[in-house]
């Protein structure tokens, strides 16, 4: 008998309307143990809702998610203690320092030898000269390693990032994609990343999974998706999809009575 | 092919109540006040002005009346109880606040605190609030206008678990529906319980108000409190009836305002909004 190691990540006939509004439109998709999948998509493609499906925080309105082999929400419980997340587009309380953050949140997840932990993060992502610092005094970059931080503090099986290089200099970000390297190197997470940013999904990404009104409109590794595209970058092919979908879009407007 | 759910560090004990994780979000609020003053001070600034005025009020109203000089302490009584009823709700609520008004609260809902063991944290902090903010003020009114709500004794208890239950009921109902509406209910947390102020009958008995008013004046629990904590000082008896009822009403309201809560939480997770807290 074969053994296949169980996704880390299935996503079934995944649906989810607001209103009128078909947020996510029977959304299938798998990302393997220790994979990193690219979720690329434009402003209203789905993105930001899938994400809050996998985490339990949407209800969706039909199909389901598994991760680690449990039903989510159903297990939402157990499953966070082995997930976390990272996104610009929410902060850590400003008052407080940095250490004063990442000892809160060592405690919610439960860290082991929580001081040990921090102090290995601190090391890990250069926290030290700001680690007593209050969040709301640090730079962008400064704030997004803390956040990069917080993410890996329980070493999570599966991490999900919503844009980590955000409004990040290209230094800073090439630093953070290099600590997101090493981090899947060294424990084998698999790792789901939304992102607008084509050389950082090229670099990053075994697979990427193009979304658009809800549905995925093409997927594969982004070499494979270069080739068959024929061009030369991930942001070009992302274009066409794009193009593509708006060309078929206005097709279908002028045919309707 | 292999369907076995991997093992998750403690899985088990990650889907039981978690005393680290409320203990957690104490210490994140602990660090709060202790970073910043302001916030210390504030807790105690407007207990202390209310205070000041409503005793000096008394005074006056006590070397002009017979009846008010025989029932001293009546208007700070009132104001201090009310207090606890108040701040234990805004403590409450502002706990929950805090966490919207530091983009926080998608940190914390993606992390493993349950539910019940972020109701049980916000509980703590109300009280640690309320200690702060009104224990100083209870203090400072015993040589400044002669009245020791401590002298009280056994049946400040009871006023205090039944106001404290109301408070924390409404705060979990406001931040159910800013969980629901988000930013936009912010206000509520603010002005919801001054609603109840001329209803619950703080300064004054109910056959004050209006016949009709007064069914809707004993449906609220606060107000047996200050029926009895008045018949304390006029009557020098404590009113074992009110403040039973008031506690039996109390528990509804917290089962009320706990069911109102998840329902509300459900309602958040099919609308998305949990993802999208702002105004």
């Amino acid at each position: 008998m074969i053994e296949i190691a169980a996704p880390a990540i299935a996503v079934r006939d995944l649906g989810k309307s607001f209103g009128a509004v078909r947020a996510v439109d029977g959304l299938t998709f798998e990302v393997g143990a220790g994979r990193v999948l690219g979720l690329l998509g434009g402003n209203g493609a789905g993105k930001t809702t899938t994400i809050g499906m996998l985490m339990g925080l949407i209800l969706p309105d039909s199909g389901t998610v598994t991760i680690l082999g449990r039903d989510m929400p159903g297990e939402r419980a157990a499953l966070l203690e082995a997930m976390n997340f990272e996104s610009p587009y929410v902060d850590m309380p400003h008052r407080l320092t940095v250490r004063q953050n990442l000892t809160v949140f060592g405690r919610l997840y439960r860290v082991p030898a929580l001081t040990e932990r921090i102090a290995r993060l601190a090391a890990d992502f250069e926290l030290g000269a700001f680690l007593d610092r209050k969040a709301g005094q640090l730079s962008a970059g400064q704030k997004t390693r803390v956040a990069l931080a917080k993410a890996l503090l329980n070493q999570p099986k599966v991490l999900l990032l919503d844009e980590p290089t955000a409004s990040l200099d290209p230094d800073t970000a090439d630093w953070v994609r290099t600590r997101l390297e090493d981090f899947r190197a060294t424990t084998g997470a698999t790792i789901l990343l939304a992102s607008h940013n084509m050389p950082e999904v090229e670099r990053l990404c075994d697979d990427v999974v193009i979304l658009a009104g809800g549905r995925i409109e093409d997927h594969g590794a982004p070499d494979d998706l270069i080739r068959r595209y024929g061009r030369d970058t991930l942001e070009e092919v992302f274009l066409d999809v794009a193009r593509r979908r708006r060309a078929l879009a206005a097709a279908d407007a002028e045919t309707l009575p | 092919m292999t369907n076995a759910p991997e093992p998750i560090r403690g899985a088990r004990a990650a889907t039981a109540f978690s005393p680290t994780r409320v203990g957690a979000m104490v210490l994140r609020y602990w660090y709060l006040l202790s970073n910043s003053w302001p916030r210390a001070i504030e807790l105690v600034y407007w207990p202390t002005v209310q205070m000041l005025t409503w005793g000096f009020v008394q005074l006056y109203v006590a070397q002009n009346s017979s009846f008010f000089a025989n029932a001293a302490g009546l208007f700070v009584g009132g104001l201090l109880l009310w207090d606890v009823l108040l701040r234990s709700q805004q403590g409450f609520a502002f706990a929950f606040l805090e966490e919207l008004w530091s983009r926080n609260l998608g940190n914390l809902l993606m992390s493993p605190l349950r539910p019940s063991e972020f109701i049980v944290a916000l509980m703590a902090i109300s009280m640690i609030r309320l200690a702060i903010g009104v224990i100083p003020v209870t203090l400072l009114a015993i040589p400044m206008f002669g009245y020791n709500i401590w002298g009280l004794g056994l049946p400040l208890i009871a006023f205090f678990v039944n106001l404290v239950m109301t408070g924390w009921a409404i705060g979990l109902v406001i931040i159910g529906i800013l969980l629901r509406q988000g930013m936009g209910a912010e206000a509520l947390a603010w002005s919801l319980m001054f609603l109840m102020m001329p209803i619950t009958c703080v300064y004054y008995p109910v056959a004050t108000l209006p016949a009709i008013l007064q069914p809707l004046a004993w449906a609220l629990p606060p107000t047996h409190v200050f029926e009895g904590m008045r018949a304390i000082v006029i009557d020098h008896s404590f009113r074992l009836d009110l403040m039973a009822g008031a506690f039996a009403m109390n528990v509804l309201w917290m089962i009320g305002a706990v069911v109102a809560f998840y329902k509300l939480l459900a309602g958040a997770r099919r609308a998305g909004s949990l993802l999208q807290q702002g105004e």
